[in-house]
């Protein structure tokens, strides 16, 4: 498991973990904190070829749905799917246990440092 | 509009809730988990802080006449120390709040309304009864809400110290056996440590449990007490999420969801609110006698399998592969007691009736739902 400040961040609110050319994404501990308890957790399946910045996924809670967006174009190596067994991971270790997917990418959008994504959230 | 703050905020920050915005209050969202919160009411015991509701009092001899007039229930014919679910209607016959009435005496009774409609509540009130002999406050400032809900509620206040009841024992010893013979919707007035408070049994969680109306001076010390002494019982602090999936699998609708300004009551299910039959006038009988529209829409409940569930304002069809609305959700969960997703929702006549399998969109799934007698849940009596 990495540290928060090795991870990359988007802006909603997921983090990115790079190892060569596979992205595991997951949501923030801000996300998962803010949705409340999740109940419910649907992902892409494996082999789905998805296109950076879209809805690929939702984070049900008691209160609300969260939407889980590509960061990343690319292709889902792997699914978590103790988290769709056992959705309470994403509150308990959101950037362990709690991860979602894993997308085999070749190019690498923009993404957040730790600093920045922290200062989004400050605002 | 600036932030308004229960006089428990600093309870709550330091328990480490996070906070929601309701109806210009911040107020507790939950403390560390909805989930533990709405299973420890439903097992043990769960205390919220309420404070943001309002509290309106009518006082003088013909109050109960003139709140006869005002509301919808014949508030005459209750007694003193009793307490009733009511409805303040418009004209039309629209509901501008559902409310709970306490007779504290003879010529005395405290209207609690919800947050968001407290002042349109004080404003009618104090409109309605002008013509009659009485007086309207509104002490919503004044009074600061605690509620104990859930099967263990009762043994919690009696390990509470301090509280006593009046005409009671001033030491408090008869207060277990006060509490024991307080029946659902009832209330006694009391003191906790020197101060008034109203103990009334009644709640939105489908529990037993008690709400306690106190200074909000003192409403801190209650709290604590409360806690101190509920902790060792499974008492915890519970926020307004568990307070919304606990009323929901009871069955008890929520102001701006299942009811509004556009509901009549008998399309809510409650035409058994409205004293047509056993009053003389009152503020929208004419409207509520001529009944809504040959076509409006009823509440039902529904349930589905799986975990997906359906929310407010997502569209109710006709079947899974029919295109034609039906009707829309007001409230939907999965049901943390239950663990299946359960709903409210207006749906067509024709579409009512128990059983009836039909479909709603889950943002652009369609699931399968099947029309079901309300509540979802009811408690276990002992």
């Amino acid at each position: 498991m990495a540290t928060e400040s090795e991870l990359q961040y988007t802006s909603e609110h997921e983090w990115v973990l790079v190892d060569g050319n596979t992205a595991t994404v997951g949501i923030t501990a801000y996300a998962a904190e803010k949705l409340g308890d999740v109940v419910f957790v649907d992902l892409p399946d494996v082999g789905t070829t998805l296109a950076s910045g879209s809805i690929v996924g939702e984070i049900e809670s008691t209160k609300s749905v969260g939407e889980l967006f590509a960061p990343v174009d690319g292709t889902v190596l792997e699914k978590n799917s103790a988290v769709e067994d056992t959705p309470e991971l994403v509150n308990s270790d959101p950037l362990g246990e709690g991860w979602l997917i894993k997308i085999e990418f070749t190019e690498l959008p923009p993404l957040l440092s730790f600093d920045e994504y922290t200062a989004l959230l400050g605002e | 509009m600036t932030d308004r703050h229960s006089p428990l905020n600093a309870i709550h920050v330091a328990a480490g809730a996070s906070f929601t915005d309701f109806a210009g209050w911040q107020m507790p969202v939950r403390y560390s988990s909805d989930l533990a919160e709405h299973h420890a009411v439903r097992t043990a015991a769960g205390i919220f802080d309420l404070s943001h509701m309002g509290e309106i009092f009518i006082v003088g001899p013909e109050a109960a006449d003139a709140l006869d007039y005002a509301l919808a229930g014949k508030l005459s014919a209750t007694t003193v120390g009793q307490a009733k679910y009511s409805l303040l209607l418009d004209r039309s016959g629209g509901i501008i709040d559902d409310v709970v009435v306490y007779r504290t005496g003879e010529d005395r009774f405290m209207v609690v309304a919800n947050a968001s409609n407290r002042e349109v509540v004080a404003a009618e009130l104090t409109d309605r009864t002008a013509p009659f002999e009485c007086e309207v406050f509104d002490e919503s400032d004044e009074l600061a809400l605690i509620a104990v809900q859930g099967p263990r509620s009762r043994e919690i206040l009696i390990a509470t110290d301090g509280f006593a009841i009046e005409g009671g024992h001033p030491d408090g010893r008869d207060v277990g056996e006060k509490l024991s013979e307080l029946k659902y919707y009832r209330a006694l007035s009391g003191s906790f440590r020197t101060q008034p408070v109203l103990i009334a049994r009644t709640g939105y969680t489908g529990e037993d449990g008690f709400e306690l109306y106190v200074s909000p001076d003192h409403a801190a010390e209650l709290w604590n007490a409360l806690t101190e002494a509920g902790a060792p019982l499974g008492l915890v602090p519970a926020g307004l999420a568990s307070r919304d999936t606990l009323r929901l699998e009871a069955g008890m609708p929520l102001y701006g969801h299942e009811l509004g300004i556009e509901t009549f009551p008998v399309q809510a299910g409650l035409g058994r609110v409205v004293a047509t039959a056993t009053k003389g006038d009152f503020v929208g009988r004419e409207a509520v006698e001529a009944g809504p529209a040959p076509d409006a829409r009823t509440l039902v409940g529904m349930v589905a399998d799986g975990k997906r569930a359906a929310r407010a304002d997502y569209e109710v069809y006709a079947s899974d592969d029919s295109s034609e609305v039906i009707g829309v959700v007001t409230s939907g969960a999965l049901s943390p007691t239950l663990g299946i997703p359960i709903a409210m929702a207006y749906v067509d006549a024709a579409f009512a009736a128990p059983d009836t399998t039909l479909s709603i969109d889950i943002r652009g799934k369609r699931l399968s739902y099947r029309v079901t007698p309300l509540p979802f849940y009811r408690a276990k009596k002992d």
